[in-house]
């Protein structure tokens, strides 16, 4: 494929596994049956031992990695650090990202039919939680032949799918790697999630959720709650040295319109993320982040919560993220130390905020290369590449 | 191995739960996890040091030691580990008092200032000394706390702690040997093997 660069996984298609056995969820129903739309890179080899999960974050999804045509302009959002030679080496590496259930990229989610009522699920979609994803995850696995997970990884949310692995299934994951995570939310962050929700249920077009049985979309509430997202998700400094106060006229026009630089592209950012996203699944996977928290069954002992964790740990914070800043991961990082878990964590010196954990930055890689040469050594995967 | 880390990898017993403070490239770390199946974690803040342990899959934790040790509870180790890093510190005196919070002993080693080298290079030049265990000059030396071995001596008495063991290492090829003939004035690098007064 010379049409894309050398250290690409090239051409990628998603794929479909449909699932008829019932899964029972925190919230009490059961979905009874279900799409998950993933995407592999990579060989698995004939002992099914180099599989690499990777869990996506708050708006992302199973496309991680390459190019869906030779049209498409931006890679998968993790596509700077899967691909061969790459941090997660696909010449070694069998690598599977899916798309959460609740999600609007193609796995059965608000947007689906529900099979009650031949109409969409709509808000009537059950709020899913962490724990149901890795569950749902690992049914994905068992379909796959993947007994063990050689690492499952991934950024924010993501992150927390990975620590959730680590406790709902410690004999299926033999390394875990949480980047730019936390163990639960702050009040801040939910005060955060909350106006997001808020901007988009008090649209005139929400209609209780119920927007596409009146053929609109609450975009303009999508626009806004992503607008607040992506301020939290990027650095002070981030932000300062992309804009500054620039202008985008000469003068002031001492009026409402776009003036500063900043302003038009937080504006232009919603525009695109509203009508590629559907305004339901951004309130479950806000809620399932809230909802995040595997100390509260253990009196807040996150350390008592961590027993069943088995596998070695990688956490990585970034210097400048305030959404989940450092000292949310080391309270991790320390948690696992008091409960006697193989744990290992760096701080990246980073501008870029919350946002560095899809970003390439030298240091990164060479954490996260290191790392992945731990997992290769340790199951013995060195001779794959 | 270095002469002080291929002691201290003598003195460690089978199993033991290490912290190694200023753990650099995760050599003993790696050695002792590999020969005596000790398990523990490394403090470090050198990015490439961190990067090396990661590689030998020696537990590695990016954490300044001046902000001291709070994220791990009294006897939370069965030994603490600080190799060439307390002359860096800001208060070595109270990072001594946490590393015995810790684990009820710990083996430090650090340039002896008072080694005859370093003598006569002050002695007879009448500059800062540089050499092969401070390899800085005098103003862009990481080393802040520099101390000899009847310092660190006068230090333990001070503060009650008892000295179980103390060697001296001079040079690479050399070895250590343990010595009770002036140590401070012999000794290149200061060994020591501390424990809270029983």
């Amino acid at each position: 494929m010379p049409e894309f660069p050398s250290d690409s996984v090239g051409l990628v298609t998603p794929q479909t596994a449909h699932f008829d056995d019932p899964l029972a969820l925190a919230c009490g129903r059961t979905l009874p049956a279900y799409d998950l739309v993933y995407e592999t890179y990579g060989t698995l080899n004939a002992e099914r031992t180099n599989a690499i999960l990777i869990c996506h974050a708050l708006s992302g999804h199973h496309h991680a990695a390459g190019f869906h045509s030779t049209d498409e302009r931006k890679p998968g959002w993790w596509d700077a650090h899967i691909g061969p030679g790459k941090s997660i080496d696909t010449d070694r590496f069998f690598v599977v990202s899916v798309n959460n259930l609740g999600g609007c990229h193609g796995s059965t989610g608000p947007t689906s039919e529900n099979p009650e009522t031949g109409r969409q699920w709509g808000p009537d979609f059950p709020i899913m939680t962490v724990g149901d994803w890795v569950h749902s995850q690992a049914r994905l696995a068992d379909r796959l032949g993947i007994e063990r997970f050689a690492a499952v990884i991934g950024g924010s949310l993501g992150g927390m799918q990975v620590l959730q692995w680590t406790l709902s299934y410690p004999e299926r994951i033999a390394h875990a790697g949480v980047i730019a995570a936390t163990p639960k939310l702050s009040a801040q962050n939910i005060a955060f999630n909350e106006v997001a929700r808020q901007a988009i249920r008090s649209d005139p077009d929400f209609h209780d959720g119920w927007y596409a049985d009146h053929g609109t979309a609450p975009r303009r509430g999508l626009k806004l709650a992503r607008m607040v997202g992506h301020i939290t998700y990027l650095s002070e400094d981030a932000m300062g040295s992309k804009f500054g106060r620039d202008l985008r006229t000469t003068d002031l026009n001492f009026g409402f319109d776009v003036e500063f630089q900043v302003e038009s592209y937080l504006r232009y950012q919603g525009d695109t993320f509203s009508t590629s996203f559907d305004a339901n699944t951004y309130l479950l996977m806000t809620k399932a982040l809230d909802y995040f928290d595997p100390a509260a069954p253990h009196d807040g002992d996150l350390a008592r919560a961590l027993a069943p964790a088995a596998c070695p740990f990688l956490v990585v914070s970034f210097t400048t993220d305030w959404r989940f800043p450092p000292p949310r991961s080391k309270e991790l990082v320390n948690a696992l130390v008091r409960a006697d878990k193989s744990v290992s964590y760096v701080n990246i010196d980073s501008s870029h905020g919350h946002d560095a954990f899809l970003m390439p930055e030298p240091r990164y890689q060479a954490v996260f290369a290191a790392f992945m040469n731990r997992v290769a050594g340790d199951l013995g995967l060195e001779g794959q590449s | 191995m270095r002469a002080d880390l291929t002691l201290i990898h003598e003195w460690i017993p089978e199993g033991a739960r290490v912290l190694d403070l200023g753990c650099g490239e995760g050599t003993l770390l790696a050695a002792l996890a590999r020969d005596k199946r000790v398990t523990g974690y490394g403090l470090e803040i050198d990015p490439d040091g961190i990067t090396a342990c990661l590689a030998k899959g020696v537990n590695v934790i990016e954490q300044n030691l001046d902000e001291g040790l709070a994220n791990f509870e009294d006897d939370a180790c069965d030994l603490v580990v600080m190799t060439q890093a307390l002359q860096a510190l800001r208060r070595p005196d109270l990072m001594l008092d946490e590393m015995l919070r810790v684990a009820g002993e710990c083996i430090i080693t650090f340039p002896n200032f008072a080694y005859w080298r370093h003598r006569a290079y002050l002695g007879f030049k009448g500059y800062m000394p540089v050499s092969r265990s401070l390899p800085h000059a005098w103003y862009d030396t990481p080393n802040i706390h520099l101390s000899t071995f009847n310092d660190f001596e006068r230090l333990c008495r001070d503060k009650g702690l008892s000295i179980v063991d103390r060697a001296v290492g001079i040079g690479d090829h050399e070895g250590h040997w343990t010595s009770r003939w002036w140590p401070n004035l012999f000794g290149e690098i200061a060994i020591f093997r501390v424990a809270r007064r029983a």
